[in-house]
């Protein structure tokens, strides 16, 4: 079974580490929140200019002067702080940001990514992501293996115009979590009953298996 | 206007020179920390061709989407333009030329402008559209492109609290873009929620000096909420 929205956000979720400061995009990232392991802390940046961004408010709480980078009212949590849009760009250009996740249309086995315009579609603008992709050692993007139309998304060569160059080094989609490296996407776990020939089939780009590929596996 | 008293108590008054053809740069961040009356008193005006420098254009009949209505933008530098049905007539048209500009460089080229820095370098866009024609440089591996500072005729933000001075705070995430806006003006117009007695605001709290303002007025906001959120 491919993975549902929650499990792509449960598997990201094991890649956090205590301490690391995460800036979540819009989508299934978001849900990455509602996941975060127990004993373990995490800072989330949102890239309006706020770093410890809490749980959405209550309806007392609802403040019009705070959101998060999606544009919904939220709360700071203890420890949180607020700055500008050049400081919280600072942060992201300069490195600081330890993970970065973040949806995609098209990946390919350089690490190129599609994210933020479909030529002859209405195109609304890039907002941060080019500067997160840009900015960030560490990304993980989450995506659907294929189109709705079984196209793949894992591909030789982006065919959308590039959000960044060379840039991701790791990969969820609804069916396996892959690295890139050395221009392949090598395959490191496949969604629970979803045969490596599956993936095969579905990855248009260069893709290596492992002798071994291990199932996910997530709490009922 | 006398001396370091930069308060003036008509919005007429605080967009006094706005003339067509002019570029307007502007604090916010969807419609957080807009300063909606200064952009109601440039649609009263009905000055046109106008470049606009702003993170978002607001949305149908608020902030910079008021602007659109009768056509007074000709050019707008902005990041994320996706939540206006008449700005996508208006692109869909060529009524209005849009300048896409990462979130980061936006908010770069506006600090630049104000810092007396002509352009920069930066990673971002490198190897995409935006990296287009663009100079690019590498430096220790890695490639770069050339990004030019914003500056413009006027400067509108919104703040918390000022004093006559001019200094002004910002509360929460409605800083966003406003102190690199505060600081690219030609002529800063910054309305607040109040103004204070000198001496109120901690000077090391200060998040905008008064040195790169020139116009303070105090007026009352609706503060519109885009995606209002709240848990179960």
């Amino acid at each position: 079974m491919a993975l549902t929205r929650e499990q792509m956000a449960q598997r990201v979720a094991r890649e956090l580490q205590d301490g690391f400061y995460v800036n979540l995009g819009i989508g299934i990232p978001t849900l990455v929140a509602n996941y975060i392991p127990d004993g373990i802390d995490v800072m989330l940046q949102s890239e309006n200019g706020l770093l410890g961004m809490g749980r959405f408010p209550s309806e007392e709480e609802v403040d019009p002067d705070m959101i998060n980078a999606g544009k919904q009212t939220v709360t700071a949590r203890p420890g949180a702080a607020i700055f500008s849009s050049a400081e919280s760009f600072a942060m992201i250009r300069g490195g600081h940001v330890d993970l970065t996740v973040l949806g995609a249309f098209e990946v390919d086995q350089e690490g190129n990514i599609a994210s933020w315009m479909v030529p002859g579609k209405l195109i609304k603008g890039m907002g941060g992501a080019m500067d997160l992709v840009a900015g960030a050692e560490n990304i993980i993007c989450t995506m659907t293996h294929a189109s709705k139309h079984g196209e793949s998304k894992l591909l030789e060569k982006c065919t959308l115009p590039l959000t960044g160059a060379g840039c991701i080094n790791r990969v969820l989609t609804d069916l396996a979590y892959m690295e890139i490296e050395n221009g392949a996407f090598i395959l490191k776990e496949r969604a629970p009953g979803v045969s490596v020939e599956e993936i095969v089939e579905k990855t248009a780009g260069k893709l290596v298996v492992p002798e071994h590929v291990p199932e996910m596996t997530f709490d009922a | 206007m006398a001396g370091f008293d930069k308060r003036v108590y008509s919005y007429e008054e605080a967009m006094q020179g706005i003339e067509s053809g002019m570029t307007v740069i502007a604090g916010g961040f969807g419609l957080c920390g807009i300063p909606e009356n200064l952009i109601a008193e440039i649609k009263r005006r009905g000055v046109k061709d106008l470049t606009v420098v702003s993170n978002n254009c607001g949305v149908d009949g608020f902030g910079l989407g008021l602007l659109l209505e009768d056509r007074q933008i000709s050019k707008i530098y902005a990041s994320y333009v996706g939540e206006n049905a008449l700005f996508e007539q208006q692109m869909l048209n060529d009524e209005i030329e849009v300048v896409l500009t990462p979130q980061g460089t936006l908010a770069e080229r506006m600090r630049a402008g104000g810092a007396g820095i002509p352009a920069f370098y930066t990673a971002t866009g490198y190897g995409t559209p935006i990296g287009e024609g663009k100079e690019v440089r590498e430096f220790n591996g890695r490639h770069y492109i050339l990004e030019e500072a914003i500056t413009g005729d006027f400067a509108i933000v919104k703040g918390w609290k000022a004093d006559r001075y001019g200094n002004v705070v910002y509360r929460h995430t409605a800083q966003n873009f406003n102190p690199m806006a505060a600081t690219a003006g030609r002529i800063t117009v910054v309305e607040v929620e109040e103004i204070v007695e000198p001496g109120e605001l901690e000077p090391s709290q200060i998040h905008t000096p008064g040195i790169y303002v020139d116009r303070i007025i105090q007026g009352s906001f609706e503060k519109r909420i885009e995606k209002r959120t709240v848990r179960d």
